[in-house]
């Protein structure tokens, strides 16, 4: 698969057909519960916000319906597959080629440079080195960092850092990103920006997004809200 | 918005008509709806009377002759203490919602239902501000960021009394 440079166009209407759909999902780590009867309808192109409190369970959702963690009960249907029952090598190859993650932090590799860690997705899937860094440059000029690229990630900034993050999230063109709690160690300026460029360059290219954080300014960014409290969800709505 | 010391500080960066002042007001700060012609001619005839501008010219217009206003000395010392007092903090949601919550914890209706209704319209009152901001410039961003914060912040109380419904719950019924 060839990857190009992200390319502006409007934001993709929601299909009536969802994109990933969890229902009834249980988790329990140990004597704690972490959700209990979770649902999430995930449409082609929209972007949710997940809240709620600390512990009230929205990460392990998160987890849950990007296949990092199995539930305990339900089911996440994705593309035909349950993730909940799919082989470790499907969800595998789902990271990899459907899937894009943004963390808090620690999720570039140090020993890289900022342009090899956002290539790195591409490389994985077979990509020449030098074709997959093209396409990385063009995501970092995207996102208004280029002049890191040779840099490491200790080199940059909090800001730089996420931001090369996000282009690394998107650099495979995926389906639905997961990100958790991008902004949360960012200042509001550097938090508002990283928030503003993922949104952007994710209705540019039609991903999905799942956004879990505690910040309503970032959550306004999203198309809708679900909350959490003490692993159950609740579906908010938004603007429609 | 107080006109008054608004209309003194853009006087105190150079004399002006009257329909300037206006102009330079609706630029600076009139987001929404511009400044009605009689709330200015209003309140500088306010700010005349009070000594706090005066009429440097009266020159000819187009139509009638167009007075030229100054601020005084002492609209200049009403602009410095203005600026440094502070705004008194507005907190009318916690008092109002707090009502309704506690109405319904006494009713038996559902209180959480009440905290989500109203955060809902929060969150949609901040998606609309987000999108003007991504099309606003400096200005237009600082102003929606102000109201962002302020929404932020009820929607911090209501999440912090979400989480606390049950708790208030007994409280107000064992009162």
């Amino acid at each position: 698969m060839t990857h190009t440079a992200p390319q502006n166009s409007p934001a993709p209407e929601h299909a009536t057909e969802p994109l990933l759909t969890a229902s009834g999902l249980s988790r329990s780590f140990g004597p704690t519960t972490a959700l209990v009867d979770a649902s999430l309808t995930l449409y082609p192109g929209e972007i949710v916000a997940v809240m709620g409190p600390s512990g009230s369970g929205k990460s392990t959702l998160l987890h849950c319906l990007a296949g990092i963690v199995r539930p305990d009960g339900g089911r996440v249907d994705y593309d035909d597959t349950d993730l909940a029952e799919a082989s470790d090598s499907r969800l595998s190859d789902l990271r990899r080629t459907d899937f894009g993650f943004l963390f808090q932090f620690g999720q570039l590799v140090p020993e890289l440079s900022c342009v090899e860690n956002v290539a790195l997705p591409l490389r994985l899937g077979g990509e020449p080195r030098r074709r997959a860094e093209r396409t990385a440059l063009d995501w970092l000029e995207r996102l208004d960092v280029a002049e890191v690229a040779g840099k490491t990630p200790g080199e940059c900034s909090g800001g730089q850092g996420q931001r090369v993050a996000v282009a690394r999230a998107l650099i495979t063109r995926p389906r639905v990103v997961f990100a958790d709690e991008p902004t949360g160690a960012l200042d509001s300026l550097n938090g508002e920006r990283v928030i503003r460029m993922l949104t952007e360059a994710a209705r540019d290219s039609g991903a999905a997004v799942v956004l879990v954080t505690h910040e309503p300014r970032v959550a306004a960014y999203a198309d809708r809200e679900v909350v959490v409290r003490d692993g159950r969800t609740r579906d908010l709505g938004g603007l429609g | 918005m107080s006109l008054g010391p608004t209309f003194l500080g853009l006087l105190e960066t150079r004399p002006q008509h009257g329909y300037d002042l206006k102009q330079t007001y609706d630029e600076q700060f009139a987001t929404k709806r511009p400044l009605a012609y009689g709330q200015v001619y209003a309140t500088l005839s306010r700010l005349l009377k009070n000594g706090l501008v005066e009429v440097e010219a009266v020159e000819p217009g187009a139509g009638p002759e167009r007075k030229r206003y100054t601020v005084t000395e002492a609209g200049v010392t009403d602009v410095e203490k203005w600026l440094a007092a502070p705004e008194s903090p507005e907190p009318y949601l916690q008092s109002t919602l707090y009502t309704k919550v506690v109405l319904a914890l006494l009713t038996g209706r559902p209180a959480d239902q009440v905290l989500d209704v109203q955060r809902t319209e929060h969150l949609k009152q901040m998606r609309v501000l987000t999108r003007r901001k991504a099309d606003g410039d400096l200005a237009e961003q600082l102003i929606c960021d102000h109201a962002l914060f302020h929404l932020e912040a009820d929607l911090r109380w209501l999440e912090l009394t979400a989480a606390r419904i049950d708790d208030l719950a007994g409280e107000v019924r064992g009162r």
